[in-house]
């Protein structure tokens, strides 16, 4: 059975050799041209002069275009139609494309597009989302607001009232491979390369732009090196810049953006602003609580308004608050348009109350996972599937929480609840109470450094909020001799997508996965499919691959079945084998037989997640399918004289539902444990007061190197089946244990609150300068 | 214009007609097609383009994004698709990267491998430290230092032997012999760029897009690459590596060799040198603060001429340097040890990170009382600069944190620091002073470094 098995990456054997194409290293034919964008260096101003004579003047550039000279559409936003390719007349960021260079060579054009004169009118630049607040520069009319119950008297009643602000900085992607995109022009066409996640996108928006329909576009996407959302709508402007010039020269044409122009370029994930006012008991349990979020979404759109939603939706986390208001603002800035980033907002709402948590706990004097524990979600009835597998939830509190179904504040029931079963049982394998107290003689001992741990949890909805976009095709051809060409929707990016949906093909037919061909994501094989982003790849792509499967699988049955007078629910497929009232064949015979028999051994599948409904703008229904579940412990150290931190040990116990590849789904989420606790931590954007990036290079901006893992670092699944019918009863786990990372933030919280008596406001990322705030602020100093 | 040659995974190869400045990566991926080494940042931060570097001195992990095609030659180059045999056989570290699952979307692999191949062919299990340089994004690292664990023991296959007779050999192009010929032609050409491991002036050709019309690399001067036991000292030739120099000063210099752990990163310590560090003359180069804090001595060479200075006074301002044109940096000398020294690097990231703040202390004390200071920072002031008020407030005084605090006012005399994207220049002032406080609790015996902590 190949579902299920923890089998390594697909081409693990072609990246360790090299050998693992990428866009770049792709054959290209003779003559190709090579692209780049000319920046705008201001970050708001009127263009008042484009001089580019000595552009157009340098060694080896064959053609020079600004906005003017365009032939089509001069757009390349995901959404709103605000995001022109070529900056038309006014420029929004520092780092808006004014022009671009076509060129004998990368390195021609890049020198190329140093030399534009750019002239302009500058105007006062909004930078921050209290500039921008102030400015009411906003997307959508006004703040988006969703309610349930009613916080504010709820929180008037409340004994404790608890209040703050928190400011959680955005992130770099920094995925390895950079934009890069190549267009080969066709008759009739043309034909895109594009490390792209959402290939559909890139071929609506190349086939606007070359003024043809998306039918004369084919895009091909074999695999990015690294995505994490950076991937869904930033490639847009490299594909079509290379359309365009490709059809102008009748050349092919690639483009990858250097690194500093690709972290100077492209959007990152939004940083927010949280105000919070809560309403506790005596023993932090949460009566109502009031949310205000700004996030600061740059210039354009994109995909603002969506990420923005999914930290509304995220903003309780694991807990039942039934009095609740959240008010959202997505503030427009002249700063990059920031854009998706594993976990689309739903790590920063989720951010928003566990720090909420934290705040609470150290107001009362009460521990922080016994204040979160307190306001769970009760978990599911253990009988049901996926609920409250082992080991059994604590007794419930029978006086509070027998009153019905429990619901989110967008009013969505919460059927699959675990974490009370989930969090006790990793209370018990990290140890963690045993060691909270040795951890607090630790401190005693030590008055330099101190220690923190903290234990938070993850409950992540599972769905685009978007929901017609919950669907998903594959393409599946079974050959003569029996080996099979997969092909679907969805689009590699390491996280061994094909690897899972070939398994899931391979046991549809019973054979080993090996004989089940991995192919380039293909707009010309299976059409309008969604980007690979909301961690739907496996349960979408996996359940059409599953379809067209079964359907190939069901007309050889039906034929075999008929030449043997049985029923075709008699016919076996196992082992490789074909097993039809007592003759053995091999799957190749099978297929063979099939083929001479004039049996059509290919089909299309087709998925579409059921139950969802959403109204997103009352917020109200059920957004997610399911959820995911996990929780973490991290424990860290301090310095109290720089702020320097490290992260000690981690242990993660993570719900993947039955795991389609338990290998695959460990690395998610070490990965993701790791890529959040940067997020926290190192990875610090930092612009300066004219809106220019200053962090644009790993020089600068520091993702988590080596040694910064916990060097104990111990990730289990819980094992459970999904008690929805998704493949495989799996779970989605590209997004959901990024949010693990924040228990380092919240140990990182506990080990300045060891300093001093106050609540040491401890701001994100933890960097080493806001850890020695934050102690300051613990000490009454800050 | 003399050839380069070199090996090239095995095959000797001999380059015609490229510029000197053309970088060993652009030249693998755009010439010879050999797409497996990869371009991630372009700046030697990232280490996708990591290839194997094989001299006399033994084998490097290096950044051929910022390797100039002229520094290789004579030497043997291994790239991600050399590092399997000629049949196509996997190197164990490749087969335990399948093993353990060390690839997610692959790009960093190539860079990964080849480091990791290196350390094998090394017996080095220093992964952290090996791998500092090599940035993944996908897999939290976890599965790549298993997969380096698990092929500790392997044998080193018998491919990843260089012959490096088959280079072909002859002079290196534009690369001076020795210092004696390299001190003549910079006195004929004292606007020329001087390469030693190109890991900054790499960044001006890949970043800056400079065109640099005169170059001589320096790395045909052996005679600049000595280590050598002088009188009071021991004097260091500016061609040695920050790698060299680290293993030679492991023992006599603890304090500073353990600096040089966190000194940018594997591949960056084995191509950089400690003239090139000084001469760039960056307020924020590691090895200055931490040399002027031991006293090092500066030998500077023009022509025939050869002077001596005190290395702080080689620090004039901001990118300006006691050095005129055509005079270069021969060697600089350091004493035999420092017992009292400790070395404070401040950043973002512990490790391939520049630093924010670097504090060096060598306090000397004679029975209760501080008898001499010498304390030297770098990333508080646009050089590298001793905090003379700090020192003469500690002077004489009697040894002890009141004597440390009472002293902490004077930093704000010797430093105006300023803030950028790494810090703030009041955190860089406040942790400057605490890094007096921590070298008291140091040597007070208390545990004061969060990298010695376990959970």
């Amino acid at each position: 059975m190949s579902v299920g098995t923890p089998i390594p990456h697909d081409s693990a054997q072609l990246h360790v050799t090299g050998r693992a194409r990428y866009v770049d290293d792709q054959p290209v034919p003779a003559g190709t041209l090579h692209l780049a964008f000319g920046l705008s260096s201001v970050a708001h101003g009127e263009i008042t002069a484009i001089d580019l004579s000595a552009v157009r003047a340098a060694p080896g550039v064959v053609m020079v275009m600004q906005a003017a000279d365009l032939p089509f559409a001069n757009d390349v936003s995901p959404s709103a139609h605000d995001e022109p390719m070529l900056a038309t007349g006014t420029v929004h960021y520092v780092g808006q494309p004014i022009f671009m260079v076509v060129a004998e060579s990368h390195l021609a054009a890049r020198k190329a597009a140093k030399l534009g004169k750019i002239s302009y009118n500058e105007r006062p630049a909004l930078l921050t989302v209290d500039q921008a607040l102030a400015a009411n520069s906003r997307f959508e009319a006004g703040p988006v607001v969703w309610t349930k119950g009613d916080a504010a008297s709820a929180i008037a009643a409340a004994p404790r009232v608890i209040e703050g602000t928190f400011d959680m900085g955005g992130q770099e992607h920094f995925y390895l491979e950079s934009q890069a995109a190549l267009a080969l022009p066709q008759e009739g066409g043309m034909i895109i390369q594009s490390s792209t996640q959402h290939p559909t996108e890139i071929q609506h928006k190349v086939a606007e732009a070359i003024g043809m329909p998306m039918s004369a576009v084919r895009v091909e996407m074999r695999r990015m090196g690294g995505g994490f959302g950076g991937k869904e709508s930033q490639g847009n402007a490299l594909a079509v810049a290379c359309a365009v010039a490709a059809r102008a020269t009748g050349r092919a044409c690639k483009m990858r953006y250097d690194r500093d122009d690709d972290m100077v370029i492209t959007g990152k994930r939004h940083d927010f602003q949280i105000k919070y006012r809560v309403g506790v008991t005596a023993e932090g349990r949460i009566l109502g609580i009031d949310f205000l979020h700004l996030a600061r979404c740059g210039w354009s759109q994109d995909l603002s308004l969506p990420v923005a939603d999914r930290a509304m939706l995220h903003s309780d986390n694991a807990y039942n608050l039934d009095h609740v208001r959240i008010e959202s603002h997505r503030l427009k800035t002249n700063t990059q348009s920031a854009t998706a980033y594993r976990g689309f907002g739903g790590p920063q709402g989720m951010l928003g109350i566990e720090r909420v948590m934290d705040h609470i706990a150290h107001a009362l004097g009460r521990d922080a996972t016994e204040v979160r524990k307190a306001n769970f979600y009760r978990d599911a009835a253990a009988s049901q599937p996926g609920g409250g597998r082992l080991p059994p939830a604590p007794p419930e509190d029978i006086s509070e929480k027998k009153k019905g179904v429990q619901t989110t504040p967008y009013h969505m029931p919460v059927e699959d609840f675990i974490l009370n079963g989930l969090v006790a049982r990793l209370e018990a394998t990290s140890d963690y109470q045993a060691r909270q107290r040795a951890i607090a003689e630790w401190n005693a001992q030590n008055p330099i450094l101190k220690k923190g741990i903290a234990l938070t949890p993850v409950k992540f909805g599972i769905s685009f909020t978007l929901t017609f976009l919950n669907q998903a095709g594959a393409l599946v051809h079974v050959y003569q001799d029996g080996s099979i060409h997969l092909n679907h929707g969805g689009t590699e990016m390491g996280q061994g997508l094909n690897l899972k949906v070939a398994q899931v093909v391979a046991a549809r037919f019973g054979v080993d996965v090996g004989l089940v061909a991995i192919t380039a994501t293909d707009t010309a094989k299976v059409p309008n499919t969604s980007a690979t982003a909301a961690s739907s790849g496996a349960d979408l792509n996996g359940m059409a691959a599953q379809a067209a499967a079964d359907t190939i699988r069901d007309r050889m049955a039906a034929h075999l079945a008929a030449e043997h007078q049985v029923q075709p629910s008699s016919v076996r497929f196992d082992g490789g084998r074909v097993i039809v009232a007592g003759e053995d064949l091999s799957f190749a015979e099978a297929a063979a037989r099939c083929y001479q028999a004039r049996v059509s051994l290919s089909s299309t599948g087709f998925y579409s997640t059921p139950k969802i409904t959403w109204d997103r703008k009352a917020g109200r229904g059920r957004p997610f399918y399911y959820f995911a579940y996990g929780a973490s412990v991290s424990e860290v150290v301090i310095d109290t004289l720089t702020g320097e931190n490290r992260i000690l040990r981690t242990d993660i116990l993570h719900d993947a539902g039955d795991s389609l590849n338990p290998a695959l789904d460990i690395g998610q989420v070490e990965g993701a444990y790791v890529q959040g606790a940067g997020w926290l931590t190192t990875e610090e954007l930092v612009w300066d007061d004219k809106g220019r990036l200053r962090t644009h290079a790993p020089s600068t901006y520091k993702i988590p190197a080596c040694s910064d893992r916990p060097r104990i670092f111990n990730v289990a699944l819980y094992d459970g089946p999904n008690r929805e019918e998704t493949v495989y009863r799996s779970k989605a786990v590209g997004e959901p244990p990024f949010m693990h990372g924040i228990s380092a933030f919240m140990a990182l919280s506990a080990a300045c609150a060891a300093c001093g008596p106050q609540y040491p406001d401890l701001q994100a990322p933890a960097t080493a300068e806001a850890v020695l705030k934050a102690v300051a602020r613990a000490r009454g100093q800050g | 214009m003399s050839d380069i040659a070199f090996l090239l995974n095995g095959t000797p190869i001999r380059v015609v007609g490229e510029s000197p400045t053309r970088t060993l990566l652009d030249y693998l991926r755009e010439v010879r097609g050999l797409k497996g080494t990869k371009e991630g940042c372009n700046e030697g931060d990232c280490g996708a383009c990591t290839v194997m570097v094989t001299d006399e001195a033994g084998s490097r992990a290096l950044n051929s994004c910022i390797l100039f095609l002229p520094q290789l030659h004579g030497k043997a180059v291994r790239t991600v698709e050399g590092i399997s045999g000629p049949a196509g056989q996997l190197h164990p570290v490749q087969q335990s990267m399948i093993n353990h699952h060390g690839s997610q979307c692959g790009f960093c692999t190539p860079g990964f491998v080849v480091s990791m191949a290196v350390a094998h062919k090394d017996g080095a299990t220093d992964h952290d430290d090996r791998l500092a340089g090599n940035l993944c994004r996908c897999t939290g690292y976890a599965p790549i230092i298993r997969a380096a664990e698990a092929a500790e023991t392997a044998p080193v296959p018998g491919w990843m032997t260089e012959d490096l007779a088959k280079t072909g050999g002859g002079a290196a192009p534009f690369a001076p012999a020795s210092s004696d010929a390299l001190a003549d032609w910079y006195l004929a050409h004292p606007g020329a760029t001087l390469v030693a491991g190109a890991t900054d002036v790499g960044l001006w050709v890949t970043k800056g897009l400079m065109e640099l019309p005169e170059v001589a690399f320096l790395h045909a001067c052996k005679d600049l690459q000595q280590i050598e036991k002088v009188p009071g000292g021991i004097r260091i030739g500016a061609g040695v590596t920050i790698q060299t120099l680290r293993s030679a000063i492991a023992t006599s210099h603890p304090a500073l060799a353990e600096l040089l752990r966190r000194f940018a990163s594997e591949q960056v310590r084995g191509a950089a040198t400690i003239g090139g560090n000084i001469a760039n003359g960056s307020p924020i180069g590691d090895a200055p603060p931490a040399l002027i804090a031991i006293g090092a001595r500066l030998h500077l060479r023009k022509g025939d001429a050869r002077r001596e200075i005190a290395l702080e006074d080689f620090f004039i301002d901001y990118k300006k340097q006691d050095r005129s044109p055509g005079e270069f940096v021969e060697a600089v000398t350091i004493p035999d040890s420092a017992p009292d020294l400790a070395c404070y690097k401040l950043t973002k990231r512990f490790d391939q990170d520049i630093s924010a703040v670097c504090g060096c202390f060598n306090i000397t004390i004679k029975g209760s009382k501080i008898e001499s200071t010498r304390i030297a920072f770098g990333g508080m002031a646009g050089i590298p600069k001793r905090a003379a008020a700090v020192e003469s407030a500690l002077i004489g005084q009697v040894w002890g944190e009141a004597a440390i605090r009472a002293a902490l006012p004077a930093f704000a005399e010797d430093f105006t620091p300023m803030s950028d994207m790494r810090a703030s220049a009041a955190y860089r002032l406040e942790t400057a002073q605490n890094m007096a406080l921590r070298y008291f609790h140091e040597r007070s015996g208390h545990r004061v470094s969060v990298l010695e902590v376990e959970a």
